[in-house]
């Protein structure tokens, strides 16, 4: 299962993150794999926008569908 | 006003410090910059405004501002700029957002394991409060062993404070593994903010040193992101519920429905303003009253005895086309107010935090032409000015975008300035001509970048942007920043509409604008169903293209008449300035390609145009 399936206001556990520049990447904005994530709105085949903290993030689709989650 | 300083001993003689500040984007660093070096900086409520690193001087030592970025390392261009500014330092001013510790700490804390004295200022705190987060700053400097100053930096509270603390700056906790690792490197490379760097793996420092780069970047991110989520658990305390107005104004933006109504509102507020307000009721007075009905006719009342208007340098200097009577008028009577206008909107929707939101919005729509939302920012700014677009261009991920983003811009999008004359002979045409305007050019858009997409190898980056909260945009900022750019921006024109009404006023006298319209008539005449007149037009508009638009005003023209010559102006050549940064940023067969295709697309569409209304 990956951030694309997730529906608007669910939360997810971040469980791996294939691409080393995208785990480098949202490990910088505090993305690391096991940090819970609310999925904060997602766009018709667009972005899913996540929510942790204050923290807003867009992640595009095809960078979504690199991170895989478990619910 | 700003010069890049590159390299890391660069600009600094002996005895001289330099103060570089740092942050993530958004956090008001330049603020601090403007503030105690009292030059202009510019400000943002977006990533990648600050490619260029602005310098100032306090007393004997030297400031520079860099680009906001979430770490050190070499992933785009402004963290390539920041990196090599950062490794020269001597004392480094870490602007931190006090909602955003989590994401901020992360840049601290490799900032400490450089080892670089440092001072946190801590900034946002008024917004802090109003959320009901609670910041213990003693806790946070004990932690992170170096001053934390709190600040409000908008409201100008803890300028000072933190600019009295410099003196106090000193060398951070490091992580004690961290710490470890760097010191091994030493023996090997001399500077311990370089060391750290070839530990993460930076191919580019590690090979100014003749070393590999070392493959610990993960494990040492991996570190320092655990310590920031302890530091903030420890000092940082929230309520237990955040939902506010703002948050759900930022999510009603990113609505497929909703956000659609925010954006044509927003398009619509930005036309009511500018095409209408500014272009209409502002421009009738200062182009026509002020300078037309008082400026025109003193200044030929004062050269006319001197240089009557009828010899060669009284029509260079009052003529139709003079340097002080039309070159003058559409400056200040035209150009200004617009410009302003634009800068006005600008500022507002990036200061309201509404831009990356309108990236993401867009993101779908844009994957379609081979870029990802992130390239709105470059669009919208070339809708200011296409040079700053070209520019911004390198905050796109990848040469393939450059490339696309680059060709839009400059074939399809209108500056400010023109956009400002188009919308204001729009409004004489009425709702369904102009659409048919804008269907046409969101039609080349479209076919360029589905085009260019097929055509250029490769694969186009993700989106990934981070979504700063919606904030109300503070009238004192965006006067400071309308009043700063717009002075940059007529500064940068104002000598290409000189130069450009000097070569039309030298081709009228020489009688080269006859024989330019002649030979052009078949195009002009023939093909556009123009007036032969408008290749006047298209002489200036090679110049800069707004004073090409303002050229067309002065046409006897029908409204259909109106769309195509709008239409072929538009997509035109870009203005010399905008070629000039073309060649810089893209190279030489870019630009030569960009610049002659222009010239077709212009009256290829133009004309095709003209063929089925005319």
């Amino acid at each position: 299962m990956s951030l694309c399936d997730l529906r608007h206001g669910q939360y997810a556990t971040i469980d791996t993150i294939s691409d080393e520049t995208l785990r480098v990447q949202l490990l910088r904005f505090g993305i690391t794999c096991g940090t819970k994530v609310r999925c904060h709105c997602k766009l018709p085949f667009g972005p899913v926008v996540l929510k942790f903290g204050v923290q807003e993030i867009a992640l595009g689709r095809d960078i979504a569908r690199q991170v895989t989650i478990s619910i | 006003m700003s010069h890049s300083c590159c390299g890391a001993a660069a600009c600094s003689t002996t005895g001289q410090k330099k103060i570089v500040l740092v942050g993530n984007p958004n956090v008001g660093k330049s603020i601090f910059f403007s503030s105690w070096s009292g030059i202009y900086a510019d400000v943002s409520n977006f990533p990648g405004t600050t490619v260029e690193i602005s310098s100032g001087k306090i007393g004997e030592d030297v400031l520079l501002d860099t680009p906001g970025v979430y770490g050190v390392s070499s992933f785009n261009d402004e963290e390539r700029v920041a990196r090599d500014v950062i490794l020269g330092a001597d004392v480094v001013v870490n602007v931190v957002d006090a909602t955003h510790l989590e994401r901020d700490l992360f840049l601290t804390l490799q900032l400490i394991d450089m080892g670089i004295p440092m001072v946190v200022a801590l900034n946002f705190c008024d917004d802090a409060e109003s959320l009901g987060i609670l910041i213990d700053a003693r806790k946070l400097e004990d932690q992170l062993g170096v001053p934390v100053i709190p600040t409000a930096a908008v409201k100008n509270r803890g300028l000072k404070e933190v600019f009295a603390a410099l003196p106090l700056a000193r060398p951070g906790i490091s992580h004690p593994e961290v710490d470890q690792a760097v010191t091994k490197l030493l023996d090997r490379i001399d500077t311990r903010p370089e060391a750290l760097m070839v530990l993460e793996g930076d191919e580019v420092v590690a090979e100014r040193h003749g070393v590999a780069p070392e493959n610990d970047r993960e494990r040492v991110y991996l570190l320092r992101r655990q310590k920031a989520n302890e530091i903030v658990a420890a000092a940082v305390t929230r309520p237990e519920k955040s939902a506010r107005m703002r948050d759900l104004l930022g999510r009603l933006c990113l609505h497929p429905a909703s956000g659609l109504l925010i954006l044509i509102g927003v398009l619509w507020g930005c036309y009511e303003l500018i095409g209408v307000w500014v272009a209409g009721d502002i421009v009738g007075l200062t182009e026509e009253t002020i300078m037309q009905g008082h400026w025109e006719p003193w200044i030929r009342g004062l050269v006319d005895p001197l240089v009557p208007e009828s010899s060669v340098f009284g029509q260079i200097l009052i003529g139709e086309f003079g340097v002080l009577t039309m070159t003058i008028t559409y400056l200040l009577g035209l150009l200004l107010p617009l410009v302003i206008g634009f800068y006005v909107a600008l500022s507002i929707l990036e200061d309201s935090g509404y831009l990356p939101r309108l990236a993401t919005f867009v993101d779908r729509l844009m994957t379609g032409i081979g870029l990802n939302g992130r390239a709105v920012i470059p669009m919208i700014l070339g809708f200011g000015c296409v040079q700053l677009g070209t520019i911004t261009t390198r905050i796109l991920g990848s040469k393939r975008e450059r490339t696309i983003a680059t060709s839009i811009l400059n074939f399809v999008i209108p500056c400010s300035a023109q956009i400002g004359v188009i919308a204001g002979m729009l409004a004489a045409v009425g709702f369904s001509l102009s659409m048919t305007y804008v269907a046409v050019i969101f039609a080349c858009l479209a076919v360029i970048g589905t085009v260019l997409n097929k055509f250029i190898p490769g694969k186009s980056s993700a989106l990934l942007i981070d979504l700063p909260p919606m904030r109300m945009p503070r009238p004192g900022n965006v006067l400071r920043k309308t009043v700063i750019r717009s002075f940059f921006f007529m500064k940068e024109a104002y000598i290409w509409f000189f130069a450009g009404s000097l070569g039309v006023s030298l081709l009228q006298v020489t009688g080269g604008l006859k024989a330019w319209q002649e030979l052009v008539a078949p195009l002009t005449e023939g093909w556009l169903h123009l007036p032969k007149e408008a290749a006047t037009a298209f002489v200036m508009g090679m110049v800069r293209r707004d004073f090409g638009a303002a050229g067309l005003t002065d046409l006897a023209l029908s409204p259909w008449q109106v769309v195509v010559s709008l239409v072929v102006i538009t997509l035109f050549v870009p203005c010399i300035a905008s070629l000039m940064i073309l060649f810089k940023e893209r190279g030489v067969k870019e630009a030569v390609t960009v610049w002659i295709g222009a010239w077709v697309l212009a009256f290829s569409v133009g004309g095709i145009l003209a063929q089925i209304v005319l």
